[in-house]
C-alpha cells in the first residue's frame, strides 16, 4: 500500500495573497474549477496571433497560485480583447474573460500597467472623455492618445480620410448631465478604494 | 409601434450610417425611435477594464433614464453597448445584495424593467417574414451576403441570450428577407480586435485580415455587420491590411440596415453607403442594385 500523498503547502507572500483574494472578489470566480484542458487557448483570437506571452489557461493557473509578478507582467491581461470566447466554452463554467478582466482592474488599481502603455493610455483616455463630455468625443480621443503615446504620424492618413467621409466630428457633444455623471463616478472610486 | 432607443456615441460620429439607416428602415416599418433625454456613453471596454463598479454604474444610469421616462423596450444597436447593458441587467438579477449600493450610486432604484433589444431581435420578433419580405421592392437576389456576429452580440450566451452563441442564423434570416443569399463560412463570431484598433493595431490587422480573407475565398460579395466596431475595424482597414499583408481586398461592409434599405427601395445616399472607406458603389451598380 503506497502513503498517502504529501500535502503541499503553497506559501504565499502577503502581496500575492492580497492579489488571489482581490482577484476573486472583483470576478466572483473560483479559478481553482480549472482542470487545464486549454479549451479557452485553443478558441482564443488573440492568443492565435501571437500576442499573448501567457495562454489565458497560464493567465488562470498562474492567478490560482497568487503569481502577482506573473500576471501584472504580462501582455496577455491587456490584449484579452474581452471577446468572451473563453468564457463561452469552458466546460467549468469559469468565466475566464472576468478573471482577466478583474487582473486588469487590479493592475490598473494599483497602477502596475507598464507592460501595455498604449492600451492604458487608451482607457485612461476613453475615461476621461466621457467625465468631460457625457458622450465619447472620438476626435479628442485620438489626440489624447497621440499627446501620450507621442506617435502623432500613427493613423494619420485614416483620421483625414474618416474627416473628408463625415466619420469624425470637430467639436464634442456634451450632455447636460456631465457633473452628475462625475459625482457618480467619484462615489464608485470612493467605494472601491475602501 | 414605439421602441425606445439607445443609439451610442459611435452612432453619432464614426458610424453614423449605422444610425441613419436604421432610423429610416425602423420609420418605414412603421416604428418610431425615441431616445431618453441627455443619453451618455456606456464606456465600453474601457470601463469595464478600469472597473466593474463604474461599467455597471454607468450602465444601470443609462437605463434608469430609460425607465424614468416609461419605456418599457430600448433597442441597442452596438454590440459592445447591448453588452455592457445586458451584463449589468444580468448582475442585477443575479446578486440582488448589490442593488442597494447601486440604488445609492446611480440615485434613484432601478427597477429593472427595461427590456435591452438588439434590432436584429426586435425587428424578427415584431415583424411577420412575409410582411418584411413584401416591403423588399427592390429585390436582392444578386447578392451574396456573409453575416459577421462578432464577439459581443452572442457572447457569452448566458447572458446575451442571443440565438445560439457558435452558429447563430438570426441575422441570416433576416438579410435573406431581402432575396440576398446568405453564405456559410468560418468566421461569423470571431473577434475583430474591437478596441485594440487604436493602441494594438497590429492585433486588429491580424484578426481583420483572416476574416476578410474568408469571406472573399467562400465568394461573398459583402460582409454584413450589426455592430458599428466591427464595421470600423472590417471597412477602415482595409488599406492598412493589403499593405501589411501583400494583397488585394476591396470587399464592402454594409449594416444589416443598409442591405434592408436597399431593399426597401431608399438609394444609397439616404443610407449612408458613399461614406464608407471601402467603396461598395461600385459593386451595387455592377449587381444593377443603383
Amino acid at each position: 500500500m503506497s502513503a498517502p500523498a504529501k500535502r503541499i503547502e503553497l506559501k504565499l507572500t502577503g502581496e500575492q495573497q492580497k492579489f488571489l483574494t482581490e482577484v476573486k472578489q472583483i470576478s466572483g470566480q473560483n479559478a481553482n474549477l480549472c482542470y487545464q484542458c486549454k479549451k479557452c487557448t485553443a478558441g482564443c483570437p488573440v492568443a492565435r496571433t501571437g500576442a499573448m506571452d501567457l495562454t489565458p489557461t497560464q493567465v488562470i493557473h498562474a492567478i490560482r497560485l497568487g503569481q502577482i509578478d506573473l500576471v501584472l507582467n504580462s501582455h496577455t491581461i491587456w490584449v484579452c480583447a474581452s471577446c468572451e470566447t473563453c468564457t463561452t466554452r469552458c466546460p467549468q463554467g469559469v468565466d475566464i474573460a472576468k478573471v482577466i478582466d478583474a487582473a486588469r482592474n487590479y493592475a490598473k488599481a494599483i497602477g502596475r500597467v507598464d507592460a501595455e502603455k498604449s492600451i492604458d493610455i487608451f482607457f485612461n483616455a476613453f475615461m476621461k472623455s466621457i467625465e468631460r463630455n457625457g458622450r465619447l468625443y472620438e476626435l479628442g480621443l485620438a489626440l489624447g492618445i497621440k499627446m501620450k503615446t507621442l506617435e502623432f504620424t500613427k493613423d494619420m492618413e485614416l483620421g483625414r480620410e474618416m474627416f473628408f467621409k463625415g466619420k469624425l466630428k470637430i467639436f464634442p457633444h456634451k450632455t447636460k448631465n456631465i457633473k452628475e455623471i462625475k459625482e457618480m463616478l467619484k462615489k464608485v472610486r470612493e467605494l472601491e478604494s475602501k | 409601434m414605439k421602441y425606445g432607443y439607445y443609439p451610442g456615441c459611435s452612432l453619432r460620429v464614426t458610424a453614423f450610417e449605422y444610425d441613419k439607416s436604421l432610423v429610416r428602415v425602423f420609420n418605414h416599418l412603421g416604428a418610431e425611435l425615441v431616445e431618453a433625454k441627455d443619453w451618455f456613453c456606456c464606456g465600453a471596454s474601457a470601463a469595464h477594464s478600469t472597473s466593474q463598479g463604474v461599467a455597471h454604474a454607468l450602465s444601470l444610469k443609462i437605463l434608469s433614464l430609460y425607465e424614468k421616462e416609461g419605456i418599457k423596450d430600448v433597442v441597442v444597436p452596438c454590440a459592445a453597448c447591448f453588452s455592457r447593458f445586458k451584463t449589468a441587467a444580468y448582475e442585477l438579477e443575479e446578486e440582488p445584495e448589490k442593488r442597494k449600493t447601486f440604488d445609492e450610486i446611480i440615485s434613484y432604484e432601478y427597477k429593472n424593467s427595461v427590456t435591452i433589444k438588439h434590432p436584429i431581435e426586435a425587428i424578427l420578433k415584431d415583424f411577420k417574414k412575409k410582411d418584411l419580405e413584401a416591403k423588399a421592392v427592390r429585390k436582392l437576389n444578386d447578392l451574396k451576403l456573409v453575416c459577421f456576429y462578432g464577439c459581443l452580440l452572442v457572447r457569452p450566451p448566458k447572458i446575451m441570450k442571443f440565438d445560439e452563441a457558435e452558429y447563430p442564423v438570426m441575422m441570416d434570416k433576416l438579410v435573406s428577407t431581402t432575396g440576398a443569399k446568405t453564405l456559410d463560412w468560418n468566421y461569423k463570431t470571431e473577434c475583430c480586435g474591437v478596441s485594440l484598433s487604436l493602441s494594438r493595431t497590429d492585433i486588429v490587422l491580424k484578426l481583420t485580415n483572416d476574416i476578410l480573407t474568408d469571406a472573399m475565398n467562400v465568394g461573398a460579395d459583402v460582409v454584413v455587420v450589426a455592430c458599428p466596431l466591427c464595421h470600423s475595424n472590417l471597412d477602415t482597414r482595409q488599406k492598412d491590411i493589403e499593405k501589411e499583408y501583400n494583397k488585394k481586398l476591396g470587399i464592402p461592409v454594409l449594416y444589416f440596415t443598409q442591405v434592408l434599405g436597399l431593399a426597401y427601395g431608399m438609394s444609397p445616399k439616404e443610407l449612408g453607403i458613399p461614406s464608407h472607406l471601402t467603396d461598395a458603389m461600385g459593386l451595387l451598380k455592377e449587381k444593377k442594385i443603383i
